[in-house]
């Protein structure tokens, strides 16, 4: 059935070793063409007879052989349904998958979509067309013969049909022509399409034809240079990550230096691209230079003008000089691009330009503007769309890419949310038929076998507490007195019993990971019909549920712990302002308000001996939006209320997560889903302390429970939001939590620092996080009322399931916080509101407010274009002084809001200060503007104002 | 990086180019030496056996001599070129002295040893190349040497390993570059024609669902190296006898 035949290959593992591997030549590989008489006809070919390939190079029909070039650089042509009819051969294949991972996956889901017609031909196993290496000769071309042979195999053994051989390497198209082989190069081919005007603009293009102008880059050394620079130690490689407010400026955290590297100015960068990962030269240190901190934005129109660009360099340069040593960085430059890490960008065009050649303005604003070349400028200014970066050659101010696909209109809000979801990655396509095969048949009933093997609740008084609107409920509560103990449950949506692994459904909810919530759009991880029935712990409603129920006594002291599969029928699903009013009316005596009342001075305890083990509280701004339902507009955007009922409803789940993290700890070390929240390293701190000394608090890090003591004791009765705004900072210190694989860390590791216990997971919302899910399998094995399965109990396929769930999470808040910032903007469109705001950080040439009402951030600059500035910055202090106003970090003040919208990709809002006055840059309160006087003296009225508001308040408070 | 690597490519052929349930090319040959009673030489892939089988003859030290049975002395050697690194040692570590005692349980389930009391059977065996499957391979060339020897057994004893393949697939007879990419691997050592097994190895836990198809195709593999061994047998015996002229009278 087969032969065989051994090669010799050198290995490099440290040593030079010798690698004998056997290579199989097998006879049993077939062409997959169709009409083929000569082979078997194989399944697994998804070539057509009836597929025609129309291209006028070429006066017949053909199958298509690629060279690896083709799908490497024009993947986004390939990806369109023109091109069909294709063999890969499996050297192409292997060297795709060498060269790039993402490519290789987009190319395996043509590959595996049967309308293209695509088919691999395993040319290296194949008796006929595998070649043998010679002596001395490069792998290239060695791949290049490889390819060469196939195609000169199937125009020998099938010479009724006919190949096309296409390629952008020069050399092979030639060396192919002069074997016989039909060959061009893609962009001919695309050209000579029928529908080539769509495809033209998708092609990447590598050869720009003559050099266009001066080099305005530094060349990049070449690559073994790198390697040898980087192996030597005069060069050092890193992650590049662009400045999102100075486009002239980014960093590289690199090995060996504590602070990441700056890097700064055109040839600084040197046409790095965020992410990237690039090897970079750092300075002596007498040239080492601070972060400028001042804010420079690309107004670049056109590719070729760099002028602008040396003028911002120049006040680069300049805010330098005046800057104290105290924050030198170590500064460097690029000298090349070890791995380009180039995605796909969201964006919109820049409108300025005619002509073929357009300007591309990326949504991320750390990645730099992109030169595209297209036909459909008109039709594009108005969209939103995706452009992928081809090159970026020395000459060109900006990268050169192609156009891949439109979104939508500019500013409705789909198209928003599509790009929200792109940007971040988010799989939100419908689910696949396969997917919806895997839900249960609707009417669904309880059956008498899944009495038998659980636990029934149903006449418990349970009852769910969640914010209003919510419908997939994923837990719910009770409590109830047992012999002078409580006995307290907490009942967890029993989404394992629907979602078995391995099936579709849970291969998706797998690489979904999470809910995404946008501010009108919920991207579910698992299908509707789970989500908000099936697995929602509806009110008077029959569901499953995984229970876990302790024996407390009235100092919430747990005295036992069980855990099992039940049946439960909530009896109310409740808000949590209703819960609040249950609780706060006296009136009320039956059992659902008794057993809340006792969940709730429960949930105090366990609150307090949580904060007492050195819990965090932290802060953010989370804030919620009101739409109108039927416009899908903002009418209000407010910060979200909080009752005590959902402080109780917190302290159970944590309680809960808890006892599951233990549980499944103990019976699979190896193996179980855990979440951790590494301690952040005292650097991250720097901003905070820093803070906290300017405003005479000590704050201590050496612990969790030091920071939360002196976070308590960091209050001013004249600024109560100041404790606040602390704590957001000291938020902003933290790392992010993290799931793992309990195998694969030291048991010191899986300490939760915020929570401060040394266990924790995530068990109370399967229906919306994925790692629930594993949890609930893990607990289900403990409990005896599932088995196992292979990946459940392997390390490695945990880990590399931690990973995703991470990353999707990450990107899950990211997407979540973009679609706010969205609407909030959406909200203040054509308003003009003074707001009360906060200074959260001072900086050279502007203030960061923080808007607690919006949850808004904002940049106030202090020095308009080409003025002088009126304030004075005192770097020591972190203060800003004009005249006789001196503004603090966490000063209190009043501001104008207004939304830009010049630019619409990023709107921003641009502040003004209304309070305190300072003459010839605030700006008189709104409701002084109508009376059209200008107040010179506007110091004592604003203090008239103060007492008024005053004296107003008081009397509101007298009648009381 | 390694592990993410796939064992088995989309188009269902492994890194080697053989198929999940294919055999890696095995030759062998009888009666390679003169001097010893018995021995043999086998190719697996690239994994080259010796092997040498000594007696039944007398036993060499009178304390360990069996009034009712033979004994059985096995020694497994790996030559020092045999691996990618050179070995430091040829025999005598843990790792040779587990196979060499692997080796003796498998021979001991074969071999009649009540023919031969008060005797004793060597047999060695010497690792040229290894290359994956070092035990199977083993077993298999001391059931030729020890056919060779003339020594009666009750049947052949083969041996084979299994993995599993993208975590799905088992996959049969794994050399080394898939003994490391991949997971646990199952080392089965077993009498094809009664289907017992003698000897089941598994480098690292295989879940319970998976073990009984891997065992399987293990077992599976077992059957295909005898027919193997025994065509080779056959063969052996053919030309052996052709030098006499006994062949072609029975043929």
């Amino acid at each position: 059935m087969f032969t065989t035949k051994s090669f010799i290959k050198k290995n490099k593992i440290g040593n030079f070793l010798k690698n004998v591997r056997e290579h199989y030549i097998r006879d049993d590989i077939y062409c997959g063409v169709p009409t083929c008489n000569k082979c078997k006809n194989v399944s697994t070919s998804n070539l057509s007879s009836a597929h025609v390939n129309k291209c006028s190079l070429f006066k017949f029909n053909h199958f298509i052989i690629l060279d690896t070039n083709i799908i490497l650089d024009q993947i986004d042509v390939l990806e369109e349904p023109f091109i069909c009819n294709v063999i890969i051969l499996y050297t192409v294949l292997k060297e795709v998958k060498h060269r790039s991972l993402p490519i290789y996956k987009q190319l395996n889901a043509i590959i595996e979509n049967p309308s293209r017609h695509f088919y691999v031909f395993i040319n290296d196993h194949h008796k006929d067309t595998y070649l043998l290496e010679s002596e001395g000769e490069l792998i290239n071309d060695y791949n290049d013969r490889c390819i060469r042979k196939a195609c000169s195999w199937y125009i020998n053994h099938l010479p009724e049909a006919k190949f096309v051989f296409i390629t952008d390497d020069n050399n092979n198209r030639k060396l192919a022509i002069e074997e016989n082989i039909p060959a061009c190069s893609i962009t001919d081919y695309v050209k000579h399409l029928d529908s080539s005007s769509l495809l033209e603009d998708k092609l990447s293009r590598k050869d720009h034809g003559p050099k266009e102008g001066i080099d305005i880059f530094p060349p990049h050394l070449s690559h073994g240079q790198l390697l040898k620079g980087v192996k030597e130690g005069p060069l050092h490689q890193g992650t590049f990550r662009a400045s999102r407010d100075n486009f002239l400026e980014g960093f590289v955290n690199v090995e060996g230096y504590e602070d990441s590297v700056l890097l700064q100015g055109r040839n600084g960068l040197n046409r790095a691209v965020d992410g990237d990962i690039v090897a970079v030269k750092i300075f002596k240190k007498d040239d080492w230079v601070c972060p400028s901190g001042i804010i420079l934005e690309d107004e670049g129109v056109s590719g070729e003008n760099i002028e602008d660009v040396e003028e911002k360099e120049k006040a680069l340069k300049k805010s330098q000089i005046t800057q104290n040593n105290s924050e030198i960085r170590p500064t460097g430059r690029v000298v090349g691009i070890i791995r380009r890490k180039w995605r796909q960008y969201c964006g919109i065009l820049q409108g300025a330009s005619e002509g073929l050649f357009q300007i591309f303005v990326p949504a991320d604003r750390s990645i730099p503007k992109i030169r595209i070349e297209t036909r459909q400028g008109e039709f594009l200014k108005s969209q939103k769309f995706i452009v992928t970066i081809d090159s970026w050659p020395r000459y060109s101010r900006y990268p050169h890419g192609h156009f891949v696909r439109a979104l939508g209109r500019i500013g409705s809000q789909e198209t928003e949310n599509e790009v929200v979801l792109l940007e971040h990655d988010v799989p939100h396509s419908q689910f696949s038929e396969e997917v919806l095969n895997c839900l249960p048949k609707l009417p669904w009933i309880i059956t008498e076998e899944d009495e038998k093997k659980r636990v029934d609740l149903r006449s418990i008084d349970i009852c769910s507490v969640d914010p209003p609107g919510c419908t997939d409920i994923d837990d719910a509560l009770h409590c109830r007195p047992v012999d002078g103990k409580l006995e307290v449950g907490v009942h967890i949506a029993d989404v394992s019993h629907f979602i078995r692994p391995g099936t579709a459904i849970d291969l998706e909810a797998a690489s979904r990971a999470t809910t995404v919530y946008l501010v009108n759009k919920r991207i579910d991880m698992v299908p509707e019909l789970l989500s908000s029935n099936l697995c929602s712990l509806r009110g008077g409603e029959e569901r499953f549920a995984f229970s876990c129920i302790w024996e407390m006594d009235h100092e919430a002291n747990i005295l036992n712990t069980r855990f099992h599969k039940s049946i439960i029928k909530s009896k109310r699903a409740m808000t949590y302002e209703e819960a609040q009013l249950t609780i706060d009316d006296k009136t009320k005596t039956d059992s659902l308000a008794e057993s809340l009342r006792n969940l709730n001075k429960l949930a105090k305890i366990l609150k307090k001996r949580r904060l007492d083990n050195g819990a965090l509280v932290l802060a953010s701004t989370e804030v919620k939006i009101l739409m109108d339902s039927e416009t899908m507009e903002p009418l209000d955007v407010e910060a979200k209320k909080m009752f005590e009922t959902n402080s109780m409803v917190e302290e159970f789940m944590l309680l809960a997560n808890i006892s599951v993290a233990q549980k499944i700890l103990q019976d699979f070390p190896d193996c179980a889903m855990l979440r951790r929240h590494p301690t952040p390293p005292a650097s991250n701190f720097e901003p905070l302390v820093k803070a906290g000394k300017h405003l005479g608090f000590d704050i201590q890090i050496d612990c969790g429970k030091n920071l939360a003591t002196s976070l308590d004791n960091a209050v001013k009765h004249d600024n109560p939001y100041l404790n606040t705004m602390l704590r957001m900072l000291a938020t902003r210190c933290m790392l992010q939590a993290v799931y793992f694989a309990s195998g694969t860390l030291q048991k010191e590791d899986y300490f939760h620092y915020g929570l401060a216990v040394p266990l924790y997971t995530h068990f109370t919302s399967p229906i919306r996080r994925y790692a629930d899910v594993i949890v609930h399998r893990l607990l289900a094995v403990s409990c005896g009322s599932d088995c196992t399965y292979p990946d459940l109990l392997d390390k490695q396929k945990t880990t590399d399931l931690c990973q995703n769930l991470n990353y999707r999470n990450r990107m899950a808040q990211y997407a979540g916080r973009a679609s706010v910032a969205f609407n909030t903007h959406l909200f203040f469109k054509g308003k003009l509101n003074d707001e009360e705001g906060y200074i959260l950080y001072v900086r050279k040439n502007a203030l960061q407010i923080l808007i607690p009402k919006y949850g808004l951030e904002c940049t106030l600059y202090l020095v308009k274009k080409g003025e002088e500035s009126l304030f004075e910055y005192n770097e020591e202090d972190q203060t800003q002084r004009a005249g006789n106003v001196v503004l603090h970090t966490f000063d209190p003040v009043t501001v104008r809001l207004k939304l830009d919208s010049t630019n619409i990709q990023h709107e921003k809002f641009t502040l003004q200060l209304v309070k305190p006055f300072i003459e010839g840059f605030s700006v008189s309160p709104m409701n002084e503007l109508e009376s059209n006087k200008m107040d010179v003296d506007s110091t004592p009225k604003i203090n008239k104002k103060r007492k008024s508001e005053n004296s107003k308040s008081s009397k509101k408070n007298k009648p009381k | 990086m390694s592990r993410k690597k796939e064992l088995l490519s989309r188009v269902g052929l492994r890194l080697d180019g053989r198929r999940a349930d294919e055999l890696r090319r095995i030759r062998c040959k009888l009666g390679v030496f003169t001097q010893p009673d018995g021995s043999a030489y086998i190719e697996q892939g690239l994994t080259k056996v010796l092997a040498a089988v000594y007696g039944p003859h007398q036993v060499r030290s009178k304390q360990k001599a069996q009034h009712d049975t033979c004994i059985i002395n096995t020694q497994f050697s790996m030559a020092v070129f045999s691996t990618n690194e050179r070995k430091k040692r040829p025999r005598g570590d843990r790792k040779s002295t587990e196979l060499s005692m692997h080796l003796q349980q498998a021979l001991l389930a074969v071999i009649k040893t009540e023919l031969y009391p008060w005797s004793q059977i060597d047999v060695y065996v010497e690792v040229l190349h290894g290359d994956g499957g070092i035990y199977p391979a083993c077993v298999n060339a001391a059931t030729l040497a020890i056919i060779d020897a003339g020594i009666p057994i009750k049947e052949y004893v083969c041996a084979c390993t299994a993995s599993l393949g993208n975590n799905d697939i088992p996959m049969l007879d794994v050399s080394h570059q898939e003994e490391v990419i991949g997971g646990p691997t199952l080392t089965v050592a077993a009498l094809p024609m009664s289907g017992k097994i003698v000897l089941m190895e598994m480098s690292q836990r295989f879940h319970l669902d998976h073990l009984p198809k891997v065992l399987d195709k293990a077992l599976e593999g077992c059957k295909d190296i005898k027919a193997i061994l025994d065509e080779a047998v056959k063969n052996h015996v053919r030309e052996m006898g052709s030098s006499t002229g006994w062949a072609n009278t029975t043929s």
